[in-house]
């Protein structure tokens, strides 16, 4: 076993160190090996850059309330309900003896793409007045917060960063009248970022909601008090509203997303592995050929098929594996932390970052080294089966 | 025959090229004694080559026996030939066959992996069969970096290191000029002579053939024996 070990390597060792002499070929398969890898990791970024900043936003001890069934672009919620919700136990009160909630409306606004010059929706947000202490982790970066009864409203920071005219102290214009951008806020790269907050009272007057809203946030005491904000909710006829936590709610609006960016990439990259697939088959035959005496040479001396065998794998795995790997390289350098605006739930635009994970790295480089073990395989074969003359008369 | 290192009885042998099949020898008889040296001679297509592959073992005959030391070898599996040719055989070809990326030691060494000897005993080895050759101080050249007649010593290293008792030479001063050709020639004497391997050479080359201690013509499938040195 040991001697056979031996042979193996020295034959490797031989194939690897005479790489240089098809330096061209294999610089090829290399290249094609990356840009394949490298297609596959960008759309697995985009999908992991999703995920993680959609479900990132939700906070378990937030508790959304939506009418049945419906979602925060269609749900409305009336007073009374609103009112009644503010009876549920397990809901944690302010300093002076408030339910932390915040009626919320939600609609969707235009934006001209900074990138492309081109229309997009966003989100904007009515808070109630207790939003600040309902929703933690929210920061103001410049500027203030919005005045409760005014037209002056706060934007996210991918909102300033991806779209036009959104800086602090700017005017917009929203249903026929005039806004003040008075302030940026952070949210831990949380889709809020995406969204632009005001007052709700003077986004139900402007967009004529009357007392309605179209959700309620309320701070929990504890994530395992949602199940009694649940009861109440069920248990009285008046309200049957849907109650979920945050997290659950952004985790579902996630995955849809991240589910078709994912269906959409590896599809794509499975496709391009043929083309590259087609590339590291002709270079380990073409490496197998210019190596035709080497191997009929050595089998003559005695030694086998497997060292040739495993020589060949070893060579198109290790070019697989480098072509992996700068695929790989390549999307971290050039879109890693990259900044992208997709469609998120409600028809609204989400702004995320491409993020490269260890994890999506290795999916990738297993990809390359599939290609690898594939286009190295037959060739591999090849130089093991042939017969020692024919070997002779080849090279 | 008793002291014959390979026996060969009524041995044929025929390729299939194409839709054709052609026939290279038919009831071909050879024995070659031990720690002889022949020289075999004949024309292009005379099958001087397809006799030196099956006498080592890299092809096999469509019929007859081949016998080494009394053993059957021509109905060994390709795993038992290889072993074979590792234990027994050392081959000297005509372009030398060296690994470009391996120095001189390490083209040496090659045969020795396939045997139970430690590194230690490998270095030294390689160690004897380059000085054998006059190479000692060329160890860490690679191939490149050798002359054409050095790069045959190495090859020629390189069959004997693992010390087997047939060496078989294909056109080994093919690519040489004169005076390296008879310097590789009067190495292999001295390889038959004083360390009694058995050497089958083939060779164009009348000069080279005075070398031998014998001259085999193959001729049509058949062997016509001459002596040179007459």
């Amino acid at each position: 076993m040991s001697r056979t070990l031996t042979q193996i390597m020295a034959v490797t060792s031989m194939n690897l160190r005479s790489i240089p002499q098809r330096i061209w070929t294999s610089l090829s398969t290399v290249i094609a090996i990356g840009f394949v890898t490298g297609v596959l990791l960008a759309f697995l970024a985009l999908a992991n850059g999703f995920a993680a900043t959609v479900s990132g936003t939700g906070s378990p001890d937030v508790a959304v309330i939506l009418r049945k069934g419906g979602d925060e672009l269609s749900s409305v919620l009336t007073r009374e309900q609103t009112l009644l919700m503010q009876e549920a136990p397990g809901i944690a009160k302010s300093a002076d003896g408030k339910p932390l909630m915040s009626p919320e409306l939600y609609v969707v606004i235009d934006g001209i793409k900074k990138s492309s010059q081109t229309k997009a929706n966003l989100p904007l947000r009515g808070l109630g007045t207790l939003a600040d202490q309902v929703r933690k982790g929210v920061r103001i970066s410049s500027g203030r917060m919005f005045r409760t009864g005014t037209n002056e409203l706060v934007v996210g920071r991918s909102v300033s960063k991806q779209f036009e005219g959104f800086e602090v102290g700017k005017q917009i214009r929203l249903a026929s009248q005039n806004w003040t951008v008075v302030g940026e806020f952070e949210a831990n790269g949380s889709v809020f970022e995406s969204e632009l907050w005001a007052d709700v009272a003077v986004l139900q007057g402007l967009y004529q909601r009357g007392s309605t809203v179209q959700s309620v946030r309320a701070r929990l005491q504890s994530p395992d008090s949602l199940q009694k904000v649940k009861d109440f909710a069920e248990a009285d006829p008046r309200i049957k509203l849907d109650v979920k936590s945050e997290q659950a709610f952004y985790a579902a609006q996630s995955k849809g997303m991240s589910d078709v960016i994912q269906y959409l990439g590896w599809p794509l990259a499975i496709a391009m592995s043929f083309g590259a697939l087609a590339g590291a088959l002709n270079t380990m035959y073409a490496s197998v050929d210019a190596r035709m005496r080497e191997i009929a040479t050595l089998r003559a001396l005695g030694f086998g098929g497997l060292p040739a065998f495993v020589g060949t794998m070893a060579e198109s795995l290790l070019l697989s594996v480098v072509g992996g790997l700068l695929g790989a390289l390549g999307v971290y350098l050039f879109f890693d932390g990259l900044s992208a605006a997709t469609l998120g739930g409600n028809f609204t635009q989400v702004v995320f970052s491409m993020k490269l994970s260890g994890d999506l790295v290795l999916q990738g480089v297993i990809l390359a080294l599939v290609i690898g073990f594939v286009g190295g395989f037959f060739p591999a074969w090849r130089a093991a089966r042939v017969p020692i003359l024919a070997a002779f008369r080849a090279g | 025959m008793s002291d014959a290192l390979i026996v060969l009885k009524n041995i044929g042998k025929r390729y299939t090229r194409g839709k054709q099949q052609v026939r290279i020898f038919d009831h071909l008889d050879m024995a070659i004694p031990r720690q002889d040296f022949v020289a075999m001679m004949g024309p292009s297509g005379s099958g001087k080559t397809t006799l030196l592959n099956l006498l080592g073992g890299i092809d096999k005959p469509s019929e007859g026996e081949i016998a080494f030391e009394g053993k059957r070898m021509d109905d060994l599996s390709e795993g038992k030939l290889a072993a074979f040719r590792a234990a027994n055989v050392g081959f000297v070809f005509q372009f030398y066959n060296l690994m470009p990326m391996l120095t001189a030691a390490q083209n040496v060494e090659l045969p020795l992996l396939l045997t139970k000897l430690g590194p230690k005993a490998r270095r030294e080895r390689v160690q004897t069969a380059l000085t054998i050759v006059n190479l000692a101080d060329r160890a860490r050249h690679k191939p490149s970096e050798l002359s054409g007649g050095q790069q045959q010593r190495v090859a020629i290293a390189r069959a004997i290191v693992s010390d087997p008792k047939l060496l078989l030479c294909d056109e080994p001063t093919g690519d040489l000029d004169r005076e390296t050709a008879d310097e590789i020639l009067g190495m292999l004497q001295t390889l038959n002579r004083d360390l009694g391997k058995t050497i089958v050479m083939v060779t164009h080359d009348p000069e080279a053939a005075r070398f031998a201690k014998r001259t085999l013509h193959l001729d049509k499938g058949h062997f016509v024996e001459k002596d040179l040195n007459a």
